[in-house]
């Protein structure tokens, strides 16, 4: 981390206020954590402030993506509140990563709406897509195999794979921009298979000796955050490696859908399909246990929202496949189909952009590491 | 408002207190069956006394054990233990603390103590100190946390002001609670509430109206009320009433409660002056963590109890980060200024050591023999002349990290009687932790002999204290 990283931060053009007052309280706290440093072992936030002593904002929005809100280190402080210091680095780091996740957004206005009215604006989205698709199926006479029965394999394709790209798009300008403000390298491969390992493992949420967090059971340590997010990491790519086995083998070896029991798509979507249910299902219970005020309290519903879109994404899909050629069919493969729009659409606006700026924080991290040694 | 099933049982062993000392003899007593009330003074989230802030336990141990490296024996121990007491310990409890602290570590990981693998920061303890994962606060939660799972019965801002105690027999406290005085029985006492240090009245009365100066490092709780109150039952103490240790911290700390951050290390980097602008003793006189200690009474002895350590850009990366950030200038009467301290006597006192310091290797990390000549008082290692800006001072106060008077007690932690009283002890009282640290520690500190204490005489206290009542 370079304290000279003073270019042009996003800050200035955004010309951000709250963003501007939440960098300067979390200064103020880290430096009081540099000073005492009993929490070097929780993750790797801390030994990463330990390498300077002066914060640029770069340096505070890096350490801001390093911190997994495992909230460790609150219930371990002396200084939090009421002590005068009024330390709560979980909270203070996780208003940085917000503001500076729905600043690189872009349109910005869209993020924002979202992560502060989360549940509202994903049901309309499911809903809106939901009608939009069925008027589709309504307008579509010939006959079909399978879900194209209901919706074309060229309209899925017209209207997924705009729904993808865009936001991965959106994506990537944000990245950028975050890699320009923390001051990073050109990457090696090195850097981002360290990034895949630590994400891969959810070691920042291991509290350092794989006890666990803080997060649910107050100053008791608990996998279980840690465990639930692997499911639904680990079934999300499972759906997705279902999804691009799927069109593989419809372009290459002219193998379309529906597929049987036991094809590749079929074990990947349904094993991923149960573990993102009982994940994000497990993930959004422990979330009303966790104290709101060590996260960032003004998107709760927005983080919320996320985990309840993903949620009903996989469950939509398991009942769709349970349903099968029943006459909810068509009913349930446009709630299917319309809450994965929203989820695809609403990605660099919800709380799914943090698996992205996360993992460009850990390989940057992987660099500074590297830089040091 | 308070419940009276607190009033209404006999408890096995009322715990006073609510700290580290506390926490070992509660978990002890419980595990040994007994019913186990503790009473801590501080509201919940200040739980834990001083033990809130320490980082680290110091342990014997004849073979690589846990995190420690090598082997740290009862002897080496014992001589480090020596040098900072100059002599003042009980060699016997003195040996025991140590012995019994090799048994204590893996106690400390199987009751939810976690510590860390190795340090990365500047201290190199890692042979013969423990470091607590997350620190002290951590420490205590755990501890809090087993002693829930063990029926321990913990109730907060619950303050002691009286123990009972008849023909030599402890019967009950008084507790101020909720508004309300309660008589809560029990048939043990373990007295584990600390020291005075946060009774600046004490302290003043003690010390001297100097104190009045003073900041406390550590909890605002450790009022010493239930060391008082022993002591005007005629209770046998040990120590020194006039001391307490106290060392040179970052004079904008907060009165009470600052902690490790408020430490202020770049003193062998720098010179140390006093509101007058001039120096007064050798700021290079050894390495770092030996002569700390001595910088609270140094400047203690100093007009309104307030030194200044004053570097210049070649230091200001040598030493650990500040909780403040230092006042900064571009030349000594800008830095003066700033300070508040008066130009023409500091800018002598500058020229003067610049005068004095002469070639030579300059090594940060050892002593290096950069010695002034020609300047009183001299300094003997670190003797850079202050000539490159920026400039940057800090202010110092002491910051008084506990007292040394406490309850005098036996290789069982029982507390010593009044003449005549019993066998010469109390029959059901023990204590533990600070408030009889003095007779191990009767002068001086070892970092992390503290928590080593209070481990071992907790264990040792809620052993005995059940043994007796079971």
């Amino acid at each position: 981390m370079s304290s000279e990283a003073t270019t042009p931060s996003l800050l200035q053009f955004a010309g951000d206020a709250e963003g501007e007052a939440a960098i300067a309280e979390a200064r103020r706290q880290i430096e009081i954590c540099n000073a005492c440093r009993y929490c070097e072992g929780f993750c790797a936030v801390f030994p990463a402030m330990t390498r300077q002593k002066a914060f640029a904002d770069g340096d505070m929005i890096q350490l801001a993506n390093l911190c997994h809100n495992c909230r460790g280190c609150y219930y371990s402080c002396q200084y939090s509140a009421p002590h005068e210091f009024d330390l709560n680095v979980p909270a203070a780091l996780a208003a940085v990563r917000q503001d500076s996740w729905t600043r690189s957004a872009w349109p910005a206005a869209l993020g924002r709406v979202f992560h502060r009215h989360g549940v509202a604006v994903a049901a309309a989205l499911v809903a809106g897509f939901a009608v939009l698709l069925l008027l589709i199926q309504a307008l579509r006479p010939e006959a079909g195999q399978g879900f194209y029965a209901f919706l074309s394999h060229n309209a899925m394709v017209a209207i997924f794979l705009p729904a993808f790209l865009l936001p991965l798009a959106a994506l990537a300008v944000g990245l950028r921009r975050y890699w320009r403000e923390v001051g990073g390298a050109p990457l090696r491969g090195r850097h981002l298979a360290a990034a895949f390992k630590d994400a891969a493992v959810l070691r920042n949420l291991d509290g350092g000796q794989g006890q666990g967090c803080n997060f649910e059971k107050g100053d008791r340590y608990s996998n279980e955050r840690r465990f639930a997010h692997q499911a639904t990491l680990y079934g999300f790519l499972l759906c997705f490696a279902a999804t691009s086995v799927a069109t593989l083998m419809h372009y290459l070896f002219d193998m379309p859908a529906p597929y049987g029991l036991f094809s590749l798509p079929k074990l990947f979507g349904l094993s991923g399909g149960i573990l993102l249910c009982l994940g994000t299902l497990r993930l959004a219970m422990l979330k009303t246990r966790g104290a709101r005020a060590l996260g960032a309290p003004g998107v709760w519903g927005g983080e919320m929202a996320f985990v309840l879109l993903l949620f009903f994404v996989s469950l939509s899909g398991l009942v769709l496949y349970a349903a099968n050629s029943t006459t909810a069919v068509p009913w349930l493969l446009a709630l299917h189909l319309g809450s994965v729009l929203a989820f695809f659409l609403l990605t660099p606006y919800s709380k799914m952009v943090h698996g992205f700026y996360r993992l460009a924080a850990l390989a940057r991290e992987a660099q500074q590491r590297a830089a040091k040694s | 408002m308070a419940d009276r099933s607190l009033v209404e049982t006999t408890w096995d062993v009322v715990v006073v207190g609510g700290g580290n000392a506390a926490l070992c003899a509660a978990i002890t007593a419980a595990e040994k069956g007994a019913s186990v009330l503790i009473l801590e003074g501080a509201p919940k989230p200040y739980r834990g006394g001083n033990s809130r802030h320490t980082r680290n336990f110091r342990c014997m141990h004849r073979d690589p054990l846990s995190v420690l490296t090598e082997a740290y024996e009862e002897e080496e121990y014992f001589r480090d233990l020596l040098v900072v007491t100059k002599g003042k310990t009980d060699e016997g409890l003195a040996r025991l603390a140590i012995r019994e602290s090799e048994a204590c570590l893996p106690w400390m990981e199987a009751h939810g103590v976690r510590f860390q693998p190795s340090l990365s920061g500047t201290l190199s303890l890692s042979r013969t100190n423990a470091f607590f994962l997350g620190g002290g606060k951590a420490l205590v939660n755990a501890y809090y946390n087993t002693a829930e799972d063990l029926g321990v019965r913990a109730v907060y801002e619950a303050q002691v002001v009286h123990v009972g105690i008849e023909d030599g027999r402890f019967t009950h406290v008084e507790v101020e609670l909720g508004g309300e005085t309660l008589r809560i029985a029990g048939k043990a006492a373990v007295l584990a509430a600390g020291g005075f240090q946060a009774d600046i009245d004490w302290l003043a009365r003690a010390w001297g109206p100097s104190a009045r100066n003073f900041l406390i490092r550590g909890t605002p709780y450790n009022r010493g009320v239930v060391l008082k109150d022993l002591l005007d039952q005629g209770a046998e103490s040990i120590g020194d009433p006039t001391q307490c240790h106290a060392v040179a911290i970052d004079g904008r700390a907060p009165k009470y409660d600052g902690g490790i951050a408020t430490r202020i290390d770049c003193v062998p980097f720098s010179i140390v002056v006093n509101k007058d602008g001039r120096r007064f003793y050798d700021e290079g006189e050894d390495v770092w963590p030996k002569r700390y200690a001595i910088w609270g009474r140094l400047v203690a002895a100093q007009p309104d109890q307030m030194a200044y350590a004053i570097i210049d850009h070649k230091s200001i990366d040598l030493f650990m980060p500040t909780v403040f950030p230092p006042e900064k200038a571009e030349t000594i009467e800008g830095l003066a200024r700033r300070l508040g301290l008066p130009v023409p006597a500091l800018k002598q006192t500058v020229e003067d050591f610049n005068k004095a310091c002469r070639e030579g290797v300059f090594h940060p990390t050892e002593l290096d023999g950069l010695a002034t000549e020609g300047v009183a008082p001299e300094k003997t290692n670190w003797a850079r002349p202050l000539d490159t800006p920026p400039y940057y001072g800090y202010l110092l106060r002491p910051g008084v990290t506990f007292t040394y008077l406490g309850l005098k007690v036996d290789e069982t932690a029982r507390v010593t009687a009044p003449e005549g009283v019993g066998d010469g002890r109390y029959a059901n009282i023990w204590a533990a932790g600070e408030i009889m640290a003095g007779n191990v520690l009767g002068e001086g500190y070892l970092a992390g002999f503290g928590m080593t204490i209070g481990t071992v005489f907790g264990r040792i206290a809620g052993r005995e204290a059940a043994d007796h009542v079971l």
